[in-house]
């Protein structure tokens, strides 16, 4: 299958799914869904660099929070240009600024992107359990930053209050929801396009043998850059609409561990070596979350996820569509 | 004369206080089959890795082709032309055969400049694959492979970047008689097409057989090169492997 063919039924499934939502004429639908696509695109955006790549990062909270922290930034920029810019460009900014939300995502993206490049040429010359502590020593980095840096709030946290509804979508959230699935596509048809590239030819290799890929002319740290940048970017625009949906952003709720800890779970429950397998760990997980925040806690969600990647790890541990593909192989076996 | 391929002045290299390579000297001229020997730990690996870029030597410089090389990665000098085996096989183990000789041909001729289509891609492929006689396994998994083929796949896919130097280190070990055989031809089949190679080896009828000059690494220093019935006969060599 052909990208635009990809992209044009990842659109119209999309719109089936939003105007679904719409008949049911239920808000809290859209809230939760929003939740599940985010969760999708910080899979998604994880499995490139972890799942491709094989280099696990556990700072998916950091990349998360720059984008969320991104849009707060532009956000209260926007809210008192004058207080930002000298009087002599006050007028073209206060013509430009409030940012659409759109564009705040995209400045997010090359934000994190760049963090990420960053990151990359810092820690992508550790491997395995070092490179994973350092990439977790970024989100707390990160962190610190941002509670000692009062104009996006500190530690007492920012308010991002947007407007009530958005013309043609009516109540914000939705307008939010659709954004996030247009994430999604972005996310999916990144992922499915590396994965069909000599990109993602190249990023197998430096999964399996990183040695043995230099032996072959793979230029290793290029494509691990490559990686980080669009890992990192994603995350970044995944975490750029989060203030916008939950109103009151604070530290605590944006390093949450639960994105570092959700953005590794789903891809490996899913499956890390398609595509695919971050959709489904992330629309399982995501979901069971959900319910279980309704049905029984919030503070459930951890253990949920906890449980599950026990079993898939003694079960499954090539993930969902591992699990189909043997079984898949075993059937086609006479 | 005509130019070497391959020229190591002074080379050098430690790790920490122990001195793995000192002060090698060695030229190998175009088309050569050299022979390089040497008791475990005396440093043939060691050249190997900063030969081809995976280890950086701290003395010396390797010319490659009539360039200096020193500072390229692996994959740069790898692209110019320098390929190697591992001593013990390496490969893509989440792809096919056949994706395994994919890589270099993607990556290294690729990255020359002649882009391969996704047919010409398969019909390489499928000619270097029939060259090793591993034709037949080109949809499995290397895992299924056994240690002789696994050893074909990990030298065809070095001669898949079309190298003008191939190093074969230790491509023999564990081997029977007739497979250490079945590898030698299969070596003097490539050298025989114009590649040029350094074969590392302690089965010495092999060396014998393959190679027309042979050089002596022991503790990092090279006692001994020139026409391999010298060598071996070389009252350094022989005392270096049987004791003085």
């Amino acid at each position: 299958m052909r990208a635009p063919l990809f992209i044009l039924i990842q659109l119209v499934i999309a719109t089936a799914i939003y105007l679904g939502l719409r008949f049911f004429g239920n808000d809290y639908l859209f809230f939760a869904g929003y939740t599940v696509l985010q969760f999708i695109v910080l899979a998604t955006a994880w499995n490139i660099l972890g799942g491709y790549c094989g280099y696990v990062n556990f700072g998916s909270a950091g990349f998360f929070a720059i984008g969320a922290y991104t849009s707060v930034f532009l956000f209260t920029v926007g809210q008192s240009p004058e207080a930002v810019f000298p009087a002599s460009i006050l007028p073209a900014m206060q013509a430009i600024f409030p940012l659409p939300v759109p564009l705040i995502i995209a400045i997010a993206g090359v934000m994190s992107g760049l963090v990420g490049l960053g990151t990359g040429y810092l820690t992508l010359r550790l491997r395995g359990v070092f490179f994973a502590i350092a990439t977790l020593a970024l989100a707390i980095v990160l962190q610190t930053l941002v509670v000692n840096w009062s104009f996006v709030g500190g530690s007492r946290g920012a308010y991002v209050i947007p407007a009530n509804t958005v013309p043609v979508f009516g109540p914000y959230i939705q307008y939010l929801f659709v954004l996030m699935l247009l994430l999604t596509i972005i996310a999916l048809t990144c992922a499915r396009m590396i994965e069909r590239s000599s990109l993602g030819v190249g990023f197998a290799t430096i999964r399996d043998d990183e040695l043995a890929a230099e032996a072959c002319g793979v230029p290793t740290l290029k494509l691990k850059l490559i990686a980080t940048v669009l890992s990192g970017a994603l995350m970044g625009m995944a975490g750029a609409p989060f203030p916008f949906y939950i109103g009151y952003t604070e530290p605590g709720s944006v390093f949450d561990l639960g994105y570092a800890v959700n953005s590794i779970a789903m891809p490996m429950i899913g499956g890390t070596t398609s595509w695919v397998g971050p959709l489904i760990g992330a629309v399982l997980l995501g979901t069971l979350q959900q319910v279980a925040t309704v049905t029984i806690s919030s503070a459930v969600n951890l253990l949920l996820v906890g449980l599950l990647l026990i079993g898939f790890v003694i079960v499954a541990p090539n993930g969902i569509v591992g699990l189909w593909q043997s079984w898949f192989r075993k059937g086609a076996k006479p | 004369m005509t130019a070497p391929i391959l020229k190591i002045e002074r080379l050098g290299k430690r790790f920490g206080g122990f001195v793995a390579l000192d002060s090698v000297d060695l030229v190998v001229a175009p088309g050569e089959r050299l022979g390089l020997i040497g008791p475990n730990g005396s440093g043939k690996s060691t050249l190997v890795n900063c030969i081809c870029g995976t280890l950086r030597n701290e003395d010396g410089t390797v010319t490659f082709d009539g360039a200096q090389v020193d500072g390229l990665t692996a994959h740069e000098r790898t692209r110019l032309g320098l390929a190697r085996s591992f001593q013990l096989p390496r490969p893509f183990a989440s792809m096919t055969v056949a994706e395994n000789i994919h890589v270099p041909l993607i990556y290294t001729v690729g990255a020359r400049g002649h882009h391969l289509s996704a047919a010409e891609l398969d019909t390489r492929c499928m000619e270097l694959l029939a060259l090793v006689a591993l034709d037949g396994k080109a949809r499995h998994n290397p895992r299924d492979l056994t240690q002789v083929e696994m050893r074909k796949l990990e030298l065809a896919r070095a001669v898949a970047a079309e190298p003008k130097l191939l190093i074969a280190d230790e491509a023999m070990a564990g081997l029977s008689h007739s497979e250490v055989e079945d590898i030698v031809k299969l070596l003097i089949r490539l050298n025989e097409r114009g590649i040029t190679i350094i074969m590392i080896e302690h089965i010495m009828r092999a060396v014998m057989a393959f190679s027309q000059r042979l050089a002596v690494l022991v503790s990092g220093r090279k006692i001994a090169d020139g026409a391999p019935d010298d060598v071996i006969r070389d009252k350094d060599v022989v005392g270096a492997y049987l004791g003085q």
